[in-house]
């Protein structure tokens, strides 16, 4: 007979005590944003109306999810590979490359976009002037780190070297071996640091704001200013769609259902 | 299946010599089995093979043609690994297959080659079963059924049973054997386990410090060892240093003792030799009192091997090795005095005139 199992009365306390961490500020946001505009008195969806009527919103909510959707695919192309070549000849390299994933943490935004905005400046202006270039260019620095440590653990917990020889005594060359064998038991880890940088894209307002682009946060503050129940209504909208395209990467990654776990050893 | 020729095969990191000029033809179908200690090449050498490591100097040959510079996945040669090299994300049956949808072979050929294979390793019934589901030494098999399915030009084999327990090992390495022999696969195995090379090798390359010291049956490396480090690595052997003391008769002097050995007949009166005795062929006795002539010794120490007993016996400035069977443990109490015995044609005898007394050094393996 398998024992029953219990949970401690103090586990269970620390638990609730976790979820309220989070849940409360959320639904004190939802009550607020249920207030009417003229009386502030309580409920009316009229602010959850308001929201969608407005096309600022699709429109931000739009670019800043393209943006979000490009970044990753950028930091993905650009940071598998290197991160794979790294673990298999270079490993040397590791703390090099562990080291200069933290610039961006160490480096405030405000000052990175001031320093870009000089850096980029005389580039065409379909990279310059548009979100889609400049902003993009600037968010994969941003996601590098989350996306290097991410990946850097995801390699770690495969045995690349031994993974590759077998793809190539078995005939196959360096990309069916990237594409077939070695993204394959990483996809966990990708999966990870696409969230994370989506999350970051959907929420980043500094870089947006001086770089004069009008992304999904923007647009929240831009409200936030005028229409104060709006905007908490906004928040929450905001929050709903960053969870919900989180689930469809994951439904989109772990679609096939081949497990990534490692074999028994 | 194809021959295989390694000329002159150098590989060096650095400042240590992994291999230090390798020359060995293997002829289609054969088995052979690189053994040795850790660092002594024998896995260098099969990186080389494999095109996973280029040589420092020298030439590899398959069939006559140079693949030195050849890459790995052009070379047509399957390999098993030491580590569980299965890929987690797909089952058994689609790892077998990886290697012909490589070859885009048509999806029915691939699964019914697939199919046969693991059926050959006796794992039909887990096909759909993915790598963690599947225990080590079913990982091994169907390691062994996907290195096949590409029909290789050559297996090779690096130590693929040193993670499995005892008795897997013992069945596995018969199966490989079996699977050798029925394919009749050109096949270089790569193991530290003396019991496992000469147990399914049609030849056996003992290795040391980068270079073969002896190549042969597993009979000859085991009966006839051509060098200490064979003798002692292979198998175990009492090496007992003495001096030829009439080479008429055959008779060395060890501890003031004389002790009949055919195999110094002929051999310079007074040449340092090191006798080479197996345990096996030790015979002990019980005596009481001081015998007159015969090597005399006391037991120091017996441990239990299951079929045999086996005896330390310190005779003379030498700890004996006495392998006995369950009816012959009787003298073998610790502390017993017992006579030593050989017969005179079973010894061994290598030359000790000009170096030392030689010892196995066992180095790690130098990073590739």
């Amino acid at each position: 007979m398998t024992p029953r199992r219990f949970i401690s009365p103090t586990a269970v306390l620390w638990l609730l005590i976790g979820a309220a961490y989070f849940l409360v500020p959320l639904i004190a946001t939802f009550l607020f944003s249920l207030k009417n505009d003229q009386t502030a008195k309580c409920c009316t969806l009229a602010n959850y109306s308001g929201v969608f009527d407005d096309p600022e919103f699709w429109k931000t909510i739009r670019l800043s999810f393209v943006i979000a959707l490009e970044t990753i695919a950028f930091t993905l192309a650009l940071l598998v590979p290197t991160v794979y070549w790294v673990h298999l000849k270079l490993p040397r390299l590791r703390p090099v490359i562990g080291f200069l994933a933290l610039v961006p943490f160490v480096v405030a935004p405000i000052i990175l976009v001031v320093g870009l905005l000089d850096l980029y400046r005389g580039t065409p202006t379909w990279f310059y002037a548009e979100p889609y270039g400049f902003l993009a260019a600037t968010y994969v620095i941003l996601a590098f780190p989350y996306m290097y440590f991410s990946l850097d653990t995801g390699f770690r917990a495969i045995d690349v070297h031994t993974l590759t020889e077998a793809s190539q005594s078995l005939g196959a060359g360096w990309l069916t071996t990237l594409f077939r064998v070695i993204l394959p038991n990483i996809k966990a880890a990708a999966l990870g640091g696409s969230f994370l940088t989506l999350a970051i894209v959907m929420g980043e307002f500094t870089i947006a704001s001086l770089a004069q682009f009008k992304t999904f946060p923007v647009h929240i503050q831009y409200v936030s200013q005028n229409k104060a129940y709006q905007a908490a209504a906004l928040t929450l909208v905001a929050f709903g769609i960053t969870w919900a395209a989180m689930l469809a990467l994951l439904a989109v990654g772990r679609g096939r259902g081949a497990p990534t776990t490692q074999g028994a050893r | 299946m194809a021959g295989v020729e390694l000329k002159q095969l150098h590989r060096r990191f650095g400042d240590v010599v992994a291999l230090a000029g390798i020359d060995l033809e293997i002829p289609s179908g054969e088995f052979v089995s690189f053994l040795g200690p850790s660092g002594c090449g024998k896995t260098t050498a099969l990186r080389l093979i494999a095109g996973f490591d280029r040589p420092t100097s020298g030439r590899i040959l398959v069939d006559g043609k140079d693949i030195t510079g050849v890459p790995p996945n052009r070379r047509d040669i399957g390999m098993v690994f030491q580590a569980y090299s299965l890929f987690p994300n797909m089952t058994a049956v689609r790892n077998v297959e990886f290697g012909l949808r490589v070859r885009k072979e048509g999806r029915g050929v691939r699964r019914g080659r697939a199919r046969e294979l693991l059926e050959l390793v006796g794992l039909d019934q887990a096909a759909d079963r993915y790598p963690h589901q599947l225990s080590g030494g079913m990982q091994q098999r169907v390691a062994l059924a996907r290195a096949l399915a590409i029909e290789p030009r050559l297996l090779l084999l690096d130590e693929p049973l040193s993670a499995l327990d005892a008795k897997v090992r013992v069945q596995l390495r018969e199966e490989i054997r079996r699977i050798q022999t029925r394919l009749g696969i050109t096949t270089i195995y790569v193991t530290h386990d003396q019991e496992e090379a000469l147990s399914i090798s049609d030849r056996v390359a003992v290795l040391s410090h980068g270079q073969i010291e002896q190549i042969g049956s597993p009979g000859e490396i085991y009966g006839a060892p051509a060098t200490p480090f064979v003798a002692e690595f292979v198998g175990t052997m009492n090496r007992i240093e003495s001096t030829v003391a009439d080479p008429e008769s055959g008779r060395v002097e060890y501890d003031r003792t004389a002790l009949p050995v055919d195999a110094v007949r002929g051999r310079p009166r007074g040449e340092r030799v090191l006798l080479l005795v197996r345990p096996e062929t030790v015979e002990l006795e019980a005596v009481a009192g001081s015998p007159e002539n015969g090597l005399v010794g006391e037991v120091v120490s017996q441990t239990f091997l299951g079929s045999v007993t086996r005896l330390r016996v310190l005779a003379g400035p030498t700890e004996w090795t006495a392998d006995l069977s369950a009816d012959g443990q009787r003298c073998g109490t610790v502390g017993a005095r017992v006579s030593l015995r050989f017969p005179a044609s079973s010894a061994k005898v290598l030359s000790l005139e000009g170096q030392s007394m030689p010892e196995l050094e066992l180095e790690p393996e130098p990073e590739s």
